[in-house]
C-alpha cells in the first residue's frame, strides 16, 4: 500500500491507496493528474501496445483489407461478476462476437468505461485484469479508450462501451436475406446458459452447481469454417432474445418459416431445471458464447466436423431447417410432433406464476 | 430430467393420444381452469391435436388475467409514492391497467422489484425501515398461503412498514360462475391440480352434484392433461358426473391442511370482481380485519376495487366458450397483446392471445396458402 503523493512525481505502484479509501473518486473522471494516473497506471500499463502507448487522440491503424466490420456495443450487467463471466468478458466477446460472425477477423478495440464514484479499486482492477485475459484469449487490440467517473447514482457501477473493428474474410456469410427453403439451421453449443447464470446470480437463486455463462470468443471455429472454404449463409450470436430472436429476426429477413425441434436443442440440465422451475422458455434466454447459423443441406456434415473440433462449438448440432413461409414466422415441434409457434420475446423474461 | 421427461415422451403421448381419441364419439366441449394447464396444451400442440374430437375452452384460470384494471391501477397509484417500494411477481409487471403497468410506473421512477416469494419481501421491509414494502398479492389458493405466511412473519418479526394489497381468487366459484353463464356451453371440468394440492378436491363433490358435470384433478404435463381429457371424456361418454383425481401424485383428498390453516387464519372468503367476468360470490379471499395493519388497502386508505368492465370487450364471451376470439369486434383492432383491453389478451396464456399470435390472417406470400400451411385453429 502506498501513501497518495499529492504535491510530487507519479506514483508507479497501480494499487489503491488509503487517501482514497480504496474507492473510485470523482477526481479521477476530471482530466486532471489523477485521470491521467488512472490511464497510465491502470490501463496503458495492462494493455500495452504501440497505439495505446502514444497516448494520442486516435489510434492509427493499418490493415491490408479493403472491407473492415465495425461495431459497437454498451454493456451493463447486475451483478458485474457471476458464474462463467463477468463485464470485462462481456465487454470484449460481445463485440468480438458481433464481428466474428459477420464473417470478420476481430483485430481492434476501444474501450469507454464509465465509472460511478465509490467503486472499489479491487472491483475495477479486477475487471480490467478480466478484459485483459479476454482480449488476450480473442487476440484483439485494445487500442483507444477512455474512462470517465459520474456522480453516484449517474451510473451502476459500472457500464463500459467497446467498438470493434475487423477485417472481413471473403466471401462473407451473404445474410438472413439468403436463406432459402430446405436450409438447416444449427446451433454451435447449449443454450440459454448465460440468461440462466444472470437471473441466478442476481435474484441469489441458490441452484447447486448454479448455471453457468457459455461467455466465449467465437472466432476461431469461423475462421476455421472459412478455411475450410465453407461459407454458410447467416451466421449470428444469439445473444439478448436467446435463438428464438435470432430466428423471428431471419424469418422476417427471408419471408420464410424457421422451424426447430425441441427434442434436438442442446440445454444444459441446470438451464432445463431453472427454467422449467421459474416458466421460461431456454429458447428465449441470452446466450454470450453461442452461435445460430444456417447453411445449405449439403454443407451441414462438413460444417459440424470444423465446428466440433473446437471446446465453444463442440456441442454443435443441428436444430431445424428453413420452410416455406407458413402463418407464423417461426416454429418449435414440441413433444407430439407438432408444430407451435415460437413467440418472440417481448422484453426481459419474467418468471411466471401460473 | 425425472419427473418431467416421463411425462413428455412422445411414444407415451402418442399412445395415450391414441386412447383418448378411439373413445370419443361426439366433439365434447371440456374447460381447464388453470394458467399453467392452457400453457401446456398449447406449448405441447395438444389443444390443435386435439382439435378435431374436443373443444377445449380455456377458463379464467390465469391470475395475471383476471385480476381487474382497478387494482393494477391501486398498485400502480401506490407504487408512484415516494415512501413505497412495490414488490410483485415477476409477469404482473407487464399488465396494464387503465392507467399503464408497473412496468411503465417503474420506467418513470416508482420502486417496483420483482420478487419471487412474498417473503422476500418481508426481508426487504426489515432491510428498508424508513420505506414502506407492498406486496401485491395476487393468485388463486396456490400463492394465497404464501401472502398469509409473508403476513404472519411480519407481526412475529415486528416488520410493521409491510402490508400486502390482496387479489386472491379462488378456483371453484369462478367453475359456478361458468356453469351458471346463460347458454353456457362447457360439459366437463379439467380441475387445477396445483390449486388442488392445497385446497384438496373433497369440496368439488357438491359442484358435480349440483351441476352434473365431471371434474377431474388434472395435472400440467402433458401426458398428465392427456390422461386427465381421457378420464373426462370416458366419464361424458358414459354418463357419469363424477368426481376423479389424475394427479393422485401431487394432490390428496385433503390437500395441504397447513396451507388451509394459514389461509383460515389470514383471509376470509368475499366477493370479489375478476376482469372479464365482474363480481363472483364468493370468488376471491380478503384480510380478515384482525389483520387490517398488514392490509395495504387499509393502510393507504384504498377503496375495495369495483367491478371491473372491459367496455365492449366480449372476453367472458370467450372464457365461457360462446365465441371463438376473432368475432371480437376489438380483436386485432383496438385489443392486441401490445394493448390488450380484455383479459384473456393480457398474459401468453390467454385464448385472445394465442390466438392472435397464432392464427392471425396469413402473412400474403405464395405458399403461405400452400400444402404446408397447417390449419387454423376454430375459425381463426
Amino acid at each position: 500500500m502506498s501513501e497518495l503523493d499529492d504535491g510530487g512525481e507519479w506514483f508507479s505502484c497501480p494499487i489503491p491507496n488509503e487517501a482514497d479509501g480504496g474507492l473510485v473518486t470523482l477526481a479521477y473522471g476530471e482530466g486532471g493528474r489523477l485521470s491521467r494516473r488512472l490511464i497510465r497506471e491502470r490501463i496503458v500499463s495492462r494493455f500495452d501496445n504501440e497505439q495505446l502507448r502514444s497516448l494520442g487522440d486516435a489510434a492509427l491503424l493499418e490493415t491490408q483489407s479493403k472491407k473492415l466490420a465495425f461495431s459497437t456495443d454498451g454493456y451493463t450487467v447486475t451483478p458485474l461478476f457471476f458464474p462463467g463471466g463477468d463485464i470485462g468478458q462481456l465487454a470484449v466477446f460481445g463485440t468480438v462476437n458481433d464481428l466474428a460472425v459477420s464473417g470478420a477477423v476481430p483485430r481492434w478495440l476501444s474501450l469507454a468505461i464509465i465509472i460511478e464514484e465509490g467503486l472499489p479499486w479491487s472491483v475495477f482492477d479486477r475487471v480490467l485484469d478480466s478484459i485483459h485475459s479476454a482480449a488476450a484469449l480473442a487476440t484483439v487490440a485494445i487500442v483507444t479508450g477512455d474512462t470517465k467517473v459520474v456522480p453516484r447514482g449517474a451510473a451502476d457501477r459500472l457500464f463500459i462501451t467497446t467498438s470493434g473493428i475487423g477485417e472481413v474474410l471473403a466471401p462473407a456469410p451473404p445474410g438472413p436475406a439468403a436463406l432459402r427453403p430446405d436450409d438447416v439451421l444449427l446451433v454451435s453449443g447449449p443454450i440459454g446458459c448465460h440468461g440462466a447464470a444472470i437471473l441466478c446470480a442476481r435474484e441469489r437463486f441458490d441452484f447447486e452447481p448454479p448455471p453457468s455463462s457459455d461467455c466465449a470468443p467465437l472466432t476461431a471455429p469461423l475462421v476455421a469454417l472459412h478455411s475450410a472454404g465453407i461459407t454458410p449463409r447467416a451466421v449470428r450470436d444469439a445473444t439478448r432474445g436467446g435463438v428464438a430472436a435470432v430466428l423471428h429476426e431471419w424469418a422476417d429477413a427471408c419471408q420464410l418459416t424457421c422451424v426447430v425441434e425441441e427434442a434436438a436443442i442442446p440445454i444444459d440440465t441446470q438451464v432445463r431445471a431453472v427454467c422449467e422451475l421459474l416458466g421460461l422458455d431456454p429458447l428465449h434466454l441470452a446466450n454470450e458464447g453461442t452461435f445460430v447459423l444456417a447453411t445449405r443441406p449439403e454443407l451441414v456434415e462438413p460444417t459440424l466436423t470444423v465446428l466440433r473440433q473446437f471446446a465453444v462449438s463442440r456441442r454443435a448440432v443441428v436444430i431445424g431447417r428453413v420452410s416455406p413461409r407458413r402463418i407464423t414466422p417461426v416454429t418449435v415441434v414440441r413433444g407430439l410432433g407438432r408444430e407451435v409457434p415460437l413467440d418472440e420475446p417481448s422484453g426481459a423474461p419474467l418468471p411466471r406464476i401460473c | 430430467m425425472k419427473f418431467i421427461d416421463e411425462y413428455r415422451h412422445p411414444a407415451l403421448l402418442k399412445s395415450q393420444l391414441a386412447e383418448l381419441r378411439r373413445g370419443v364419439t361426439r366433439r365434447w366441449v371440456i374447460m381447464d381452469v388453470c394458467g399453467g394447464q392452457t400453457h401446456s396444451l398449447l406449448r405441447h400442440g395438444l389443444e390443435e391435436a386435439l382439435e378435431d374430437v374436443l373443444e377445449l375452452v380455456h377458463g379464467p384460470g390465469c391470475p395475471v388475467c383476471v385480476t381487474p384494471a382497478e387494482a393494477i391501477d391501486d398498485a400502480v397509484k401506490l407504487a408512484k409514492r415516494p415512501d413505497v417500494i412495490l414488490a410483485s411477481f415477476g409477469d404482473m409487471l407487464r399488465v396494464p391497467g387503465r392507467n399503464g403497468s408497473l412496468l411503465l410506473a417503474r420506467a418513470a421512477g416508482a420502486d417496483v422489484r420483482t420478487v419471487y416469494s412474498p417473503v422476500d419481501a418481508v426481508q426487504l421491509a426489515a432491510k428498508e425501515p424508513t420505506r414502506q414494502v407492498v406486496f401485491f398479492g395476487v393468485g388463486f389458493e396456490t400463492t394465497a398461503p404464501a401472502t398469509a405466511l409473508a403476513v404472519l412473519q411480519a407481526r412475529q418479526l415486528g416488520v410493521k412498514n409491510f402490508s400486502v394489497l390482496v387479489h386472491h381468487v379462488r378456483v371453484e366459484p369462478a367453475m359456478r360462475a361458468v356453469m351458471q353463464l346463460p347458454d353456457n356451453r362447457v360439459q366437463g371440468f379439467l380441475a387445477a391440480g396445483h390449486v388442488c394440492t392445497v385446497t384438496g378436491f373433497a369440496h368439488y363433490g357438491a359442484f358435480v352434484e349440483e351441476f352434473q358435470v365431471p371434474v377431474v384433478v388434472t395435472g400440467f404435463e402433458p401426458l398428465d392433461l392427456l390422461t386427465g381429457l381421457t378420464e373426462c371424456v370416458r366419464l361424458l361418454e358414459t354418463r357419469q358426473p363424477q368426481l376423479r383425481n389424475q394427479y393422485a401424485r401431487s394432490v390428496r383428498p385433503e390437500g395441504n391442511p397447513h396451507a388451509q390453516r394459514l389461509i383460515d387464519e389470514v383471509y376470509t372468503i368475499a366477493t370479489v370482481p375478476w376482469r372479464g367476468l365482474g363480481a363472483i360470490p364468493d370468488g376471491g379471499l380478503v384480510m380478515r380485519s384482525e389483520w387490517r395493519d398488514f392490509d395495504a388497502r387499509n393502510r393507504f386508505e384504498l377503496p375495495a376495487p369495483v367491478s371491473s368492465s372491459d367496455g365492449d370487450c366480449r372476453s367472458a364471451d370467450v372464457m365461457a366458450g360462446r365465441i371463438k376470439p376473432p368475432e371480437c369486434p376489438l380483436f386485432g383492432n383496438a385489443c392486441t397483446p401490445d394493448t390488450p383491453v380484455g383479459a384473456p389478451m393480457v398474459s401468453s396464456e390467454g385464448a385472445c392471445a394465442a390466438y392472435f399470435r397464432y392464427a392471425r390472417s396469413p402473412i400474403s406470400t405464395e405458399s403461405a396458402s400452400g400444402p404446408l400451411a397447417p390449419a387454423l385453429r376454430g375459425e381463426g
